[in-house]
């Protein structure tokens, strides 16, 4: 068994893994980045679109090229060892043995045979899964030609192969959106998009571009109501919504070959939880701090394992930040003096939950409701000190916002100093 | 594993055996495994492709605990007889299976009351080790039950099991013992020789036997026809079922019924062998017998009969749907039989639940009617019993993937993340003769998790296409006319 020891190791080299892993390298410490795939760059790899990079790099870049940038740091590290094709299937935090690396990985690779990593630090950074038929129970037949958006992706962009001819999408993500498109170029049919929600649920600029530009009907508060065909997929029946209930009766019939489902990503926490991290059931991603650490010591997460972003932009973002705290927690010097904030009217979730007094404090966080002309509010201890305006929020579109220490100057020992977010 | 239908016939009117079990279900699987203890030939004849992908694919994979039926039927006693041989068979074997126990809870005094007279039936079964248990008794066994319950029933030699790695494990022994396998092969056409079934399938194969077994499952009524033996009609009663992830709150230890009704033992809560949670079946009888589809009214009947059992259990747990038919047939016994009208053929059919816990015990019972029929049943001394098991890298320790991985580095090849299966594992499947993406899913759990295959499937699709030399295209789900992808862009 191959043994080694680094300072840290990163899980995943999707676009969180590599920003994370050169950020630590950068720093002068030792790193081991794994990946399952057989490259880097993670689902980058297959958005062949252009839409990357336009606020970390102010140009319009596809996916492979994003992951390019990255991977050329990654590669351009001293102190970084990239591990390919290598699954963590055991990790252990904090349990005996030498007290100087606590945390222990064992990775599985065809290449290198069973790895021993001992690391004083990790990044978690795994990303997401889709959400699938079983998650969203999707009533009638079983047969082939159900596939996940993601999936149909990876399928036709790297694979080279077509899932059908005729195809109806089930959820109005952006992964459907851009693959409404994507099929369409490729001389499928895509026969319409279906949301259950009355409003999409992605990015706006992907409902013009993907279907408005195609003349792809949105079909908004409807559901798919019954998978049809015994081998392959043959019709899919569409039901009006009201009230959360499918109105059978004034059903419709799509006669198809192919049903694309994207209906929304979880966090791929399943690694965390070999960890021990506690997760927020609002996210979906650990607890984490105001340095991005979670609820075990010395393991940070970052980009998707943590909350579903919308743009990998500000995956990069919040990964660099989440690998410069790493790198103070392996200097001794992380910062503990911190205090909480927690979401208030109509916010879903803000992450991180807490925030240093005496530094600047990134947040993103989602709104739960859909609204034109709305407010952002921070309070502490109920008074307010920061409001923003915003001219739309929806529960699609993630929101950000820096606290910095002017504002928290009323920030005081004597206090409780919870700060609450919210969206009026 | 696979042999095509569309070979040709050897000699005249097809191949010659002396039994030709029609049916590669958990039943047809059993007596083919009996059979081979033999000195006979033998074929198993399959419709499907894989072997398992009727009824025995998709059901509750209970071994039932004994108290169920009455002291009168046929299925009580092989109910209770097959119970006792699973231990045997899983040393032989090494299928997934586990005595977790069942319990029967009860809410109000009426339902004590039925539970009393499970409780008096399953003595008369002589069942092993059931006992009456009060209130406390039951939280005690299973902390997770509704603090509501009165009392019930504990049967603890009730257990669970991976119904379709059953019937592999039960094929590939006997095709290790000169057990013929043809899948794909419908049976259509039956004439009758002399002292010869002539069996055609409608892909064109055919084959000769001496003696036939008609276990069909839901087919048997169309079978026995095609014998112009009994006439009588399999109704199909359909349950859908819900697999939760194994993280799923409210998991419970040991398998919990309900008080039965007179149509079925349920909605009940059952921890799977392999660690997810599995809630259901409904029970409703239908017309159509390939109809599979699930609903959503059938989803909240499940949920809120589950959560009287256990509360925590949540629908957002849910990873998957399935529906199965159970096959079943009026007088509701099970109706093994040689046929009055045809000689030599045995009659197996209406094997419902408990089947599945029967089966070892059916498949004795038909070997004695066999017998009975004038088949000469000679020992092999050379019948081996065991199957080498397959190694599993989710059941093993790191240093023992790596003593595995210094043979096969494939064993060190993750290629489902979510239940951990090697690409060793995989190539393994495809060369037992799992050669479409379910059947390498029920062989080894890839794309069974909480993914769904939407990370390993273009991986799993790669393997086969590298193990078979077939083209991507022409891949499958299940079989011809499940065909996933279309050619290269």
């Amino acid at each position: 068994m191959t043994e080694k020891r680094y300072d840290a190791v990163v899980f995943g080299g999707g676009s969180a893994g590599l920003a994370a892993a050169a950020r630590i390298a950068s720093e002068g410490f030792s790193v081991a980045l794994l990946e399952r795939e057989q490259e880097l760059g993670g689902v980058l790899n297959q958005c062949i679109h252009s839409g990357f990079g336009l606020h970390v790099f102010r140009e319009d870049l596809t996916g492979p090229e994003y992951a390019e940038r990255f991977i050329e740091r990654v590669r351009g590290s001293s102190g970084l060892d990239v591990y390919l094709d290598t699954t963590a299937q055991e990790v252990t935090a904090g349990g005996g043995g030498s007290g100087q690396e606590p945390i222990v990985v064992y990775g599985y690779s065809r290449r290198y045979g069973i790895l021993r990593l001992a690391a004083r630090a990790a990044v978690l950074a795994m990303g997401c899964r889709e959400r699938n038929r079983g998650n969203i129970g999707i009533p009638g037949s079983r047969p082939a030609g159900v596939f996940t958006a993601g999936l149909a992706q990876r399928l036709i962009n790297i694979d080279g192969y077509l899932p059908g001819k005729r195809a109806v999408i089930v959820g109005s993500g952006d992964i459907g959106l851009i693959m409404a498109r994507r099929l369409t170029w490729s001389g499928a049919q895509v026969l319409g998009v279906v949301e259950i929600q009355s409003y999409p649920s992605g990015l706006t600029r992907n409902i013009v571009q993907c279907l408005n530009d195609f003349d792809i009907p949105l079909h908004l508060s409807h559901v798919v109501s019954r998978i049809i065909g015994r081998d392959r997929v043959e019709a899919v029946e569409v039901s009006p919504v009201r009230e959360g209930i499918a109105q059978i009766q004034e059903g419709f019939r799509l006669d198809c070959d192919t049903v694309l489902l994207s209906v929304g990503l979880v966090p791929d926490n399943e690694l965390s939880k070999k960890f021990g991290v506690a997760l927020n059931p609002e996210t979906g991603g650990p607890l984490v701090d105001a340095g991005l650490q979670t609820t075990v010591p010395g393991v940070f997460a970052c980009g998707n394992v943590l909350h579903v972003h919308d743009l990998v932009d500000y995956v990069t973002e919040e990964s660099e930040r989440c690998a410069a705290f790493a790198a103070e927690y392996l200097r001794g010097r992380y910062e503990l003096r911190q205090y909480r904030l927690q979401p208030g009217a109509n916010v879903k979730y803000a992450v991180p939950n807490r925030y240093f007094p005496e530094r600047e404090n990134r947040f993103y966080l989602r709104p739960l409701i859909v609204a034109n002309q709305a407010r952002l509010t921070v309070r502490l201890d109920g008074e307010s000190v920061l409001e923003r305006r915003l001219a739309h929020v929806q529960p699609s579109e993630m929101l950000s916002f820096t606290l910095s220490p002017k504002e928290l100057a009323g920030v005081s020992p004597s206090r409780e100093n919870t700060l609450e977010v919210s969206i009026t | 594993m696979d042999k095509s239908s569309g070979a040709p016939d050897r000699g005249r009117g097809g191949e010659p055996y002396d039994v030709a079990v029609i049916g590669a279900g958990v039943i047809g699987a059993a007596i083919a495994r009996q059979l081979s203890s033999y000195r006979l030939r033998t074929v198993l004849l399959e419709k499907e492709v894989e072997v398992s992908f009727g009824v025995s694919k998709a059901n509750s994979g209970i071994i039932h605990g004994g108290f169920h039926h009455s002291p009168e039927t046929l299925k009580a006693r092989l109910e209770i007889a097959g119970n006792t041989m699973f231990d045997r068979l899983q040393r032989e074997l090494h299928f997934p299976f586990r005595r977790c126990g069942i319990l029967v809870a009860a809410f109000s005094v009426e339902e004590m009351k039925a539970v009393e007279k499970l409780y008096a039936q399953g003595l008369a079964n002589q069942a092993i080790g059931i006992e009456l248990a009060g209130r406390d008794r039951m939280l005690a066994l299973e902390p997770r039950l509704n603090p509501d319950v009165v009392g019930g029933l504990h049967a603890p030699a009730g257990g669970v099991i991976e119904p379709y790695r059953f019937v592999f494990s039960l094929i590939e022994n006997a095709q290790a013992n000169g057990l013929e396998l043809r899948t794909g092969f419908k049976v259509t056409r039956v004439q009758r020789q002399g002292r010869w079934f002539l069996l055609g399938s409608d892909g064109g194969g055919s084959v000769r036997a001496r003696f036939a077994v008609n276990c069909a499952g839901l087919y048997a009524d169309e079978v026995s026809a095609l014998f112009g033996a009994e006439r009588f009609s399999i109704v199909p009663r359909k349950g859908e079922e819900f697999i939760l992830d194994r993280n799923a709150r409210g998991l419970p230890g040991k398998v919990i019924f309900p008080v039965p009704t007179r149509l079925s033992k349920g909605i009940l809560v059952i921890p799977t062998v392999e660690g997810t949670c599995m809630v259901g079946p409904t029970a409703v009888e239908i017309e159509d017998k390939e109809d599979l589809a699930t609903s959503q009214s059938n989803l909240e009947v499940v949920f809120a009969a589950a959560r009287r059992l256990v509360p925590a259990l949540s629908e957002r747990d849910i990873i998957t749907a399935f529906a199965g038919l159970r096959p079943t047939l009026k007088g509701g016994d099970f109706y093994i039989e040689a046929s009055a009208k045809i000689p030599r053929l045995i009659q197996v059919a209406g094997i419902q639940s408990p089947g599945l816990t029967a089966s070892p015990a059916v498949a004795e019972y038909v070997k004695d009617l066999l017998k009975k029929a004038g088949l000469e049943l000679v020992e092999k001394a050379d019948w081996n019993p065991f199957l080498s098991p397959l190694p599993r890298i989710r059941e093993l320790a790191p240093f023992q993937v790596e003593e595995l991985a210094r043979k096969d580095p494939a064993y060190a090849e993750v290629v489902c993340r979510c239940e951990s299966v090697s690409e060793a594992e995989i190539v393994a499947a495809i060369r037992a003769g799992h050669q479409t993406l379910d059947g390498i899913k029920f062989y080894t759990r890839a794309q069974m998790g909480r993914c769904q295959g939407g990370f390993c499937t273009y991986r799993i699709l790669r393997l086969l296409a590298r193990e078979t030399g077939l083209p991507i295209e022409r891949l499958s789900k299940r079989g011809p006319g499940s065909e996933l992808l279309r050619s290269g862009l």
